[in-house]
């Protein structure tokens, strides 16, 4: 019997634009049930990767496999399976909450579409709101709608780019507990692009840390902190980013 | 080289009916777009008609030709409109920063194309079927009194709305919304090459060619013909279906060339400007 395909699996990735190389040849494989953070600086190569991911762009070179299905050629096998959450990406303003989640529960072909609406409205705290106008909730009701439209079909892979950005803390504490739960139910794998260190810290089980285009490291998050000598992840992300990471591990 | 995403022949009638409810709750949500969808087409019917009737009263011609004008501009505007209405809703996704959230979703590119297709009928019908009311009120010009000819008149004009305003999207897919004039002007260089108000022998000799060369001239000679000639010429129709089937296939295989350069260039990441 063939062992599960990994939820992400990436080989020797390379995506140049025009003539700027954004990845440069990263690898790295997602075990089901993990989650990872995606950590680097403006530029980094953060949004190609998950763009690669997703089918979005097409590798100038290397290869991009999701749940067994090569990227973008094959993405229409396994699109309906995994699902993306951006604050960054907007949904149809003037439609309803409700409307939205019928359209995008409709292309998923989400089975049972009433019914999961009001699963996610109960879950995520909009039953209330579920027939306002999009453009008319605050930012944190349009995260967690955001959140509602990423989990509408309850996806294996869920990939998130600051999930909790422009949320007072009380409200992206709870997007974090909300996050933890699915994953823990659902056995879900989930990448994260975040610049909240505390939320990496929390989340994830392993941490890829990308600089102009390249992995510098790649380990659990309390591997690093022995690694660089640190007590938070923010001061190990500014260590990479500056540079220091390689002179205090000599240090060492 | 054009290569075919496995699977992206599919074609699912939910994930497309999913994207008509889309623009369908859109336009419902929104007053001033359904009254825009009106606007526009009575003024220049209402201009046009007036200009007809005072020719009428003048010039002896054009009072045997009753209804060239009028007509023209009602079948002018199908053509337009039905471009604009197509890609007006592809636009709406790049105004609503969506078209990431498509691309990224299981819908083909035949589902959405199919159903900005159908949304641009809609919109035409809510914008041009009361205005031809209008001219039947106000001008006595009754657009439906063509009869079967209308038919023919209007899938083919639809087949060149949909090919060029299929093209143009993928344009503006794969250049932001800077192509989005395009959109709005591209129709405008049809109008005076496919003699909307005019036969093709008003044109110069070596721009009669180029004007044959477009499914829409044949449409519009069609439309004088029934109306002037009391005649019917269906080898007109049927050499404008052959050009749309041409000008059809070449607006879906721009647009799926665009979109894959748009996958190449990471147009997609930053739909916007």
């Amino acid at each position: 019997m063939h062992a599960p395909a990994p939820p992400i699996a990436i080989e020797r990735l390379v995506k140049i634009y025009k003539t700027i190389p954004a990845v440069d040849g990263i690898s790295f494989t997602l075990t089901p049930g993990s989650v990872t953070g995606l950590l680097g600086g403006n530029g980094a190569g953060k949004t190609t990767t998950i763009a690669s991911i997703m089918g979005l762009t097409t590798p100038t070179s290397g290869r991009v496999t999701v749940l067994g299905a090569e990227m973008p050629r094959q993405r229409y096998r396994v699109l309906h399976r995994m699902n993306f959450e951006s604050p960054y990406v907007a949904m149809p303003m003037r439609l309803t909450i409700r409307q939205n989640l019928t359209v995008f529960g409709m292309l998923y072909g989400v089975p049972d579409l009433a019914q999961r609406i009001k699963q996610l409205g109960e879950e995520l705290d909009l039953t209330d709101l579920l027939d306002r106008q999009t453009g008319k909730l605050s930012d944190g009701q349009k995260t967690r709608v955001a959140l509602a439209k990423g989990l509408i079909n309850a996806p294996e892979l869920l990939l998130l780019d600051e999930p909790t950005a422009s949320l007072d803390p009380d409200t992206a504490d709870w997007v974090r507990g909300h996050l933890e739960r699915y994953r823990r139910e659902r056995n879900a794998t989930m990448l994260i692009a975040s610049h909240n260190m505390a939320e990496v810290e929390r989340l994830c089980d392993r941490v890829i840390i990308m600089k102009r285009g390249h992995i510098e490291d790649d380990d659990t998050p309390a591997k690093l902190l022995a690694r660089y000598g640190r007590r938070t992840l923010e001061e190990v992300f500014l260590d990479v980013a500056r540079g220091r990471g390689i002179e205090r591990e000599a240090m060492q | 080289m054009t290569t075919l995403s496995d699977g992206v022949l599919d074609f699912s009638t939910r994930r497309t009916g999913a994207m008509m409810l889309r623009y369908w709750y859109l336009l419902r949500s929104s007053w001033p777009r359904l009254l825009d969808l009106v606007y526009w087409p009575t003024v220049q019917m209402i201009t046009w008609g007036f200009l007809q009737f005072y020719i009428m009263q003048n010039a002896g011609f054009f009072a045997k030709a009753g209804g060239t004008f009028i007509g023209a501009v009602l079948l002018w505007d199908i053509l337009f409109r039905g471009q604009l209405g197509f890609s007006i809703s592809f636009m709406e996704e790049m105004w609503a920063r969506n078209i990431g959230n498509l691309m990224m979703s299981p819908l083909r590119p035949f589902e959405f194309i199919s159903a900005l297709m159908v949304m641009s009928i809609v919109r035409l019908a809510i914008g041009t079927v009361p205005v031809t009311f209008l001219a039947i009120a106000f001008f006595g010009f009754n657009l439906y009194g063509l009869g079967l000819a209308l038919v023919a008149f209007f899938l083919n004009l639809m087949l060149t709305a949909w090919a060029v305003g299929i093209f143009v999207s993928g344009l503006v897919l794969r250049n932001g919304l800077g192509a989005e004039n395009l959109a709005w002007s591209i129709m405008f260089l049809f109008m005076p090459l496919t003699c909307v108000y005019y036969p093709v022998s008003t044109l110069p000799a070596w721009l009669q060619p180029v004007s044959w060369a477009l499914p829409p001239t044949y449409v519009f000679e069609g439309m004088r013909a029934l109306l002037i000639e009391h005649t019917f010429r269906p080898d007109l129709m049927l050499h404008a279906l052959a050009l749309n089937v041409v000008f059809f296939a070449a607006g879906v295989f721009g647009f799926l060339k665009l979109l894959q350069s748009a996958r190449r260039h990471g147009s997609l990441i930053q739909a916007g400007e």
